[in-house]
């Protein structure tokens, strides 16, 4: 018996099942972009510990680092990080609002699912403006 | 469903609950933890970013940044760690590779946590 049958039949908790929503709809689809940008920066640490540990293997190698992070490739990385980064943060908050049992009727479920994508784009223009003039 | 049994009966061969609402709990402690080291971590490369080595490493032998840095490693890993276990658990199977994925996860978050917190011990001390 397959784990989804086995809740099934005891009535237990199921997965979150993919297919069964429209994917589309505006909560959904920030659901499910809250896991895949969770699990690309769990993906992107890797990107952190390489910058780190050229740093510590020496000049050369953080000089190495650098010239790759600072190529349009590693910029177009570090520029996707930030904003899963951002997205991620910003709908976590959302998350633990609702843990309290905030926020939760389908207005404010749109309407905060709009002031997070609204939080998330601006830190990230935010941020990159910043950092692109300093 | 009619409920003709004992709870006893009904939780027995269900298998441990093992650690109840820990694991929920310790990731929103970690994601709390994240919200001001992350804005802290961003902040802080920003003025980095593009820096020579010399620039770099004077940042880092600051104890402040090279501590809230290894904080901001041990919250992230932490908390990447938990909710890719959520996500394994949720998605993979059969429960074997489901087990083989979440221990690969796991050592995969430990070993590189400890990677990046020794490099950073390396930078600040050496300067």
């Amino acid at each position: 018996m397959s784990l989804l049958e086995e809740r099934l039949h005891r009535g237990g908790p199921v997965s979150p099942h993919l297919q069964v929503y429209n994917m589309f709809a505006l909560t959904s689809f920030l659901s499910i972009l809250h896991r895949i940008f969770g699990a690309a920066l769990f993906v992107g640490t890797l990107l952190f510990v390489y910058w780190i540990v050229s740093a510590a293997a020496g000049p050369q190698a953080y000089d190495a680092a650098m010239n790759f992070l600072g190529s349009w490739f590693g910029y177009l990385l570090i520029f996707g990080w930030s904003f899963a980064l951002f997205y991620h943060m910003c709908n976590g908050v959302r998350h633990m609002l609702w843990d309290t049992g905030r926020l939760l009727s389908l207005k404010e479920i749109y309407q905060s699912g709009y002031i997070m994508v609204a939080c998330a784009l601006s830190l990230t223009v935010i941020a990159w403006v910043v950092g692109l003039s300093v | 469903m009619a409920k003709m049994q004992s709870s006893l009966r009904s939780a027995i061969a269900l298998g441990s609950a093992k650690d109840g609402v820990h694991h929920w709990w310790m990731e929103r402690i970690s994601a709390i933890a994240l919200i001001p080291l992350t804005l802290w971590f961003v902040i802080g490369v920003i003025g980095v970013a593009g820096a020579d080595y010399a620039t770099f490493s004077a940042w880092l032998a600051k104890p402040w940044n090279a501590g809230l840095l290894i904080c901001f490693i041990g919250a992230a890993f932490l908390h990447g760690k938990m909710g890719m276990e959520v996500i394994i658990e949720d998605y993979v199977e059969p429960r074997s590779v489901q087990m083989m994925v979440k221990v690969f996860v796991n050592l995969m978050a430990f070993s590189l946590g400890i990677i990046s917190v020794v490099s950073v011990l390396i930078v600040a001390v050496r300067g």
